[in-house]
């Protein structure tokens, strides 16, 4: 199999769709002549041109407002926000109109489009580039979310998350861009709500999802050394939510550990400890830990943000205080 | 007064019946709605009848539109059933939304009407979606959205109506300004007189009208829509107008001034039409009180219709929060 990078994955899954489908358009800042602001829509737009990947002006409302409208007259948008730190710009947009339009006219009209954007820390952009906001995104009924963390897992799932009949909220680490793995050629589809056991173990699930994922990988390796067996539970998908895969991984493990790079309060890992704490308590051999961004704005200095970002040492740390 | 000359007697008695049917169905709204049973708020209408009735008498079946939470009147001229809508306002399972939207979010995909909304100008947005979507398919429908004066001073409005204007979009915004963003009156909450003059912000034309004109409301309107469909662009139309009531059922409105309440309720553009019909020799005041009667009729029916309706299945809390089910 070839191996690409995720941004190659995205991109390919953008364009098999469009191949597919004409009721596909791209829209968003600097999406089309530009390439993206990181590349990711480039080749879309060389294949498609200016008809179908549309530059918009920086107005973030419109471009998720339009599309709103576009979907309910049977178009299916992609668009992109840059930085999901703009995704609150339009919060109405995505909150009260896409996600809602589908319940409250009573199933009359559906919403079926996609919003990429990019999230995370990492790479000096600081407090107004680089939050992990996907909490606020999984708390409102009628969206879902998704968080890939492998080229492969994003191809599949943004063909799935373009095929959906519903708003879908597509969560891409910019970290995680330039990474690079094996992915099928042409059609390829995971299914949306369905979790990856990314390595399998025995004494431990860690539960994570996005660019921790890698995290948690590198975190798991160093304690086999130390005689630990940590599973890796990728979500992949946060909305819906595949309890049943994370209870039946902490039911062969008996110990969990939920990790991500958003800030800790309020943070999904709640939601998930509180899932495995109602339905999982008679498997847990010790409490249900969080491993997870403190509760600050992120900072600039890369001595700082360094300290901001969950990492492996600080996950295998975590790990060894239930043992 | 816009000209009757170049219309049938069939066409005026039309926009007359649409506007008469609106401002009945707002009566019983408010009647019922003050005897209790019907929840929630209840933004009427009454006095803006004109506008509804104008714009939607040159509008083509597969046009969109889109509205307010002042969108009763909207969405009967477009041809909604009565029966349903009062269904609706009732929290009712024959409602169009099943009960689940209300008043503030009644829509209609059968024509065309891609929902009420309970966040202001969130109809300019999705307006100008849905053209964009028209644009994208050739497919040379129009969209109208609706919304009122408070609307203007949202972000939203600057981003939607810029974005029309650079993609030349097929959508005419309608700008229903009664004078008041809830009890903000238009002096305090813009320095301009004429809000159309934002228009020329974005490049495309920006027009007054006297909503309380019927004729020339439609005029105005099969302008722009001729416009949008020829790949003109949008239009901004500003109609002026005044709503008979509070923001909602249960704001008295104090905040108006008594003489000019007075003034505009003269103005009320009803018997304006009716006198324009009466005395150009277009229809006698017998066949007008005919309409009346038997739009009275209709909605004491449809009122009904809706109250002995039965309440939604508990069941349908969950349903349809997504396509498909799930999640």
């Amino acid at each position: 199999m070839r191996t690409i990078s995720y941004m190659q994955a995205v991109a390919e899954a953008l364009i098999l769709e469009m191949r597919r489908d004409s009721d596909i358009y791209i829209a968003g800042e600097d999406v089309g002549k530009f390439g993206g602001s990181f590349g990711v829509t480039g080749p879309v737009y060389k294949e498609f041109g200016a008809s179908r990947v549309l530059d918009t002006p920086i107005s973030e409302t419109a471009i998720i407002g339009t599309a709103v409208g576009a979907a309910a007259a049977g178009l299916r948008p992609v668009v992109e926000i840059l930085f999901i730190d703009f995704l609150p710009i339009a919060g109405d947009e995505l909150f009260n109109q896409a996600a809602k339009i589908h319940y409250m006219f009573g199933g009359q009209v559906s919403c079926p489009m996609v919003v990429r954007t990019a999230i995370g820390a990492g790479i000096g952009a600081a407090a107004h580039h680089s939050q992990s906001l996907e909490a606020l995104v999984c708390h409102i009924p009628g969206l879902k979310t998704i968080a890939p963390s492998t080229p492969a897992d994003a191809k599949g799932l943004l063909i799935a998350a373009i095929r959906d009949d519903n708003p879908v909220v597509f969560l891409e680490h910019k970290l995680l861009y330039a990474s690079k793995s094996e992915v099928p050629e042409g059609d390829y589809v995971i299914p949306i709500g369905v979790a990856d056991i990314k390595r399998e173990g025995a004494d431990v699930t860690l539960i994570c999802y996005s660019a921790m994922v890698r995290q948690c990988l590198a975190a798991a390796e160093a304690l086999a050394g130390e005689g630990i067996s940590a599973e890796v539970l990728d979500l992949r998908t946060l909305i819906p939510l595949d309890k049943e895969a994370i209870l039946a991984s902490v039911a062969k493990t008996g110990r969990a550990v939920i990790v991500h790079e958003a800030c800790l309060t309020g943070g999904f890992g709640g939601e998930i400890a509180a899932v495995i704490a109602d339905r999982g308590f008679a498997s847990l051999k010790g409490p249900i830990k969080r491993v997870a961004g403190p509760d600050t704005p992120v900072p600039f200095s890369p001595a700082l943000e360094s300290e901001f970002i969950v990492n492996a040492d600080k996950i295998a740390a975590a790990v060894k205080t239930l043992f | 007064m816009g000209t009757a000359e170049q219309l049938g007697k069939t066409e005026l008695l039309d926009l007359y019946r649409c506007m008469v049917r609106i401002r009945s169905f707002e009566e019983h709204a408010h009647k019922a709605f003050l005897k209790g049973g019907m929840p929630g708020f209840l933004h009427l209408c009454s006095g803006e009848e004109a506008i509804a009735a104008g714009v939607m008498a040159i509008l083509g079946d597969d046009d969109y539109i889109v509205t307010s939470h002042r969108g009763h009147g909207h969405l009967l001229a477009r041809g909604g059933d009565p029966n349903r809508m009062f269904a609706e306002l009732y929290g009712r399972v024959d409602g169009y939304c099943g009960g689940k939207g209300g008043s503030m979010h009644i829509a209609d995909m059968s024509h065309g009407m891609l929902g009420a909304n309970g966040i202001v100008g969130a109809a300019v947005n999705i307006g100008t979606g849905a053209a964009f979507a028209s644009k994208y398919r050739g497919d040379k429908r129009v969209s109208v959205a609706f919304f009122g004066d408070g609307s203007t001073n949202r972000g939203t409005f600057h981003e939607a109506l810029n974005l029309a204007a650079i993609w030349e979009l097929p959508v005419v915004y309608i700008l229903e300004n009664n004078g008041y963003g809830v009890a903000n009156p238009q002096s305090d909450h813009t320095k301009l007189k004429d809000l159309a003059d934002r228009a020329a912000a974005y490049g495309f034309p920006g027009v007054v009208v006297d909503g309380n004109d019927v004729l020339a409301v439609r005029e105005v309107a099969a302008e722009a829509v001729d416009r949008a469909r020829g790949g003109g662009g949008p239009t901004l139309i500003e109609a002026k107008t005044w709503r008979h009531w509070g923001h909602f059922i249960g704001d008295s409105a104090k905040y108006r001034d008594p003489a000019e309440h007075a003034a505009w309720l003269k103005r009320d553009p009803i018997p304006a039409f009716a006198a324009v019909l009466v005395k150009g020799g277009a229809t006698t005041q017998a066949e007008l009180d005919d309409i009346q009667t038997a739009a009275e009729a209709e909605m004491d029916a449809a009122i009904e219709y809706g109250r002995q309706s039965p309440f939604p299945d508990k069941s349908e809390l969950t349903k349809d929060v997504y396509v498909g089910g799930g999640a």
